[in-house]
């Protein structure tokens, strides 16, 4: 009886500690959108979204960032999404599992955690120097492209584990050839997942400063991108110049966090993005 | 080993096989005939679902196995450089273990084999696919809900449709994998039954741990312990007055 009495008191302070870490975390994350929301809010107007920096960027709004942020991330998007998911289907379906396949997802696990000024000192010499890109916005996604590919890669061959093997050997029972039983039986319940993860790495390339401010980000320009060899405004770049390399940084605060609470959208926006497409591959599969 | 006379529709000659360095199977050399059931039996670990596994090549996908010794369809080795693992495979049929439906309807899990084979027209496909139904004798039980998820079905009726499924490809050859092992009393019956029907069209080979099914279904059983063929006769013989004091130990259950 008293050694019940025990385990239970012994099982209540861990659920009190699990609670509290819990709310903890939640009240930091709360505590952070109501400050950015209360002293970003008032600068919100459509006029921020959709108009241009005025008077030395102490007016006006952010839609060349805005439209700098989407343009390059969609060329992430288009170097990481599909050599992502095809290097992940090749080292999990393909690749024998020896010694140097083991090394080489070793790799790429390292490389997702290598920081992003490093990628950006990369871009430079690759991209801008040796094939001569320019500063430009090629340059800035290819980067981000870059960087993003380690975590495309392992969120995608993290979905392919979750398709059982009697998916795969069933259908070469049935005498399909390896790439039918892939195509017809491995990626369709893989590629929610894969995109889920993929659009989480996109979300974080879409918020990076560090490998974009050498590679193709400007401090400001009168007009937007025509090609991919312009230059670009994007947002997070903006709310680093605003936050702390403006001439008159206590005047322009309300615009920076006005900045920052649109980044937030947009990268929430992409995560909800992510929830979404899994939740409706998923329900069209049942 | 061979009881029948007559060429076998498929055997193996000395086959050995090895997991890295461990082997598997030793030499084991049996015959399986046309319109007749053969079971391989014996304890966990001698090796029996790996030799049927071998029929078929569905261990070529592990890594690091090794093979020696040959394996005859129709007389002709499976290992041949000129042999298509592809269509063998389609030549030989497997049912696994555990039911394994893809998660689609009822409907597409019949159709896949026929759809990867380039099928389109959608009237053959239904055509095959109710033939395949009634062959593996779950026709009845779903012809109003072709469309539902495979998932919703019991799991005897997901084996019976991984059945359907294997026959639908017109196969030679069938080969069951403890298809028992996963489902009840009741769905083994059926299935049972059904691999009765299904030997006079086809060779049937079964790796089954249950001894009375073994003598339910087959006509010829194999006994194996430790990777080796111990003892392969007639079903009646093997249960009845088996050769070796091995067989004899092991059915009577004094170990296994």
């Amino acid at each position: 009886m008293k050694k019940m009495t025990k385990k239970k008191i012994i099982q209540g302070i861990g659920f009190f500690a699990l609670r509290a870490a819990m709310a903890l975390v939640l009240a930091v994350l709360l505590l952070f959108l109501y400050d950015i929301g209360k002293k970003g809010g008032g600068a919100l107007s459509w006029e921020f979204l959709s108009q241009a920096p005025r008077k030395g960027m102490t007016e006006g709004g952010i839609f060349p960032a805005i439209f700098g942020t989407f343009l390059v991330t969609l060329i992430t998007a288009i170097l990481a999404v599909p050599l992502g998911m095809g290097a992940a289907i090749y080292l999990h379906e393909y690749a024998r599992q020896t010694r140097v396949t083991r090394l080489i997802r070793l790799s790429i696990r390292n490389l997702s955690g290598v920081p992003s000024i490093v990628y950006g000192l990369f871009g430079v010499i690759l991209f801008v120097n040796i094939l001569r890109f320019g500063t430009s916005i090629l340059s800035a996604g290819l980067t981000l492209g870059l960087m993003t590919l380690p975590w495309t890669i392992t969120a995608s061959e993290e979905a392919l584990k979750t398709v059982p093997d009697s998916y795969r050997e069933g259908a070469l029972a049935l005498g399909a050839t390896k790439w039918q039983s892939i195509r017809t039986n491995v990626l369709p319940y893989a590629v929610p997942g894969m995109l889920t993860g993929t659009v989480l790495g996109l979300a974080r390339a879409a918020g990076e400063t560090a490998p974009i401010m050498f590679t193709g980000a400007a401090f400001y320009l009168p007009y937007l991108p025509k090609s991919l060899g312009d230059q670009f405004m994007a947002l997070p770049y903006h709310l680093y110049i605003m936050a702390t390399q403006h001439h008159a940084i206590q005047q322009v605060r309300p615009l920076a966090y006005g900045t920052a609470l649109v980044l937030i959208a947009l990268i929430l926006g992409l995560n909800m993005t992510a929830v979404v497409i899994r939740y409706r591959l998923r329900r069209k599969r049942r | 080993m061979s009881v029948e006379t007559g060429i076998a529709k498929i055997e193996t000659k000395d086959l050995d096989f090895y997991y890295g360095t461990s082997r598997a199977l030793k030499r084991v050399s049996i015959s399986c005939h046309r319109n007749r059931v053969t079971a391989i039996i014996g304890p966990s670990g001698c090796g029996k679902s790996t030799f049927i596994r071998t029929l078929n090549r569905m261990n070529d996908v592990i890594p690091g196995t090794r093979i020696e010794g040959t394996i005859l369809l129709d007389g002709k080795d499976v290992h041949a450089p000129d042999v298509d693992v592809v269509e063998l495979r389609r030549r030989v049929g497997m049912v696994f273990q555990k039911p394994n439906p893809f998660p689609k309807s009822i409907f597409d899990n019949t159709a896949y084999g026929l759809r990867i084979n380039g099928m389109k027209n959608k009237k053959e496909l239904e055509e095959v696919v109710e033939k395949s139904l009634r062959g593996a004798a779950l026709w009845d039980e779903v012809k109003d809900r072709l469309d539902e998820n495979a998932f919703a079905l019991s799991g005897g009726q997901q084996q019976r449709l991984c059945i359907a499924r294997a026959l639908a490809v017109e196969p030679e050859v069938i080969l069951f994998d403890e298809p028992c092992s996963a489902i009840d009393p009741i769905a083994t019956a059926k299935v049972e039954d059904l691999i009765e029907t299904l030997k006079t069209r086809y060779t049937v080979v079964i790796v089954t741990h249950n001894m009375q099914q073994a003598a339910r279904v087959s006509d010829f059983t194999a006994f194996m312990m430790l990777g080796e063929l111990v003892e392969l006769d007639v079903t009646e013989k093997i249960f009845t007055n088996p050769a070796s004091k091995l067989t004899e130990d092991y059915i009577t259950g004094r170990f296994g």
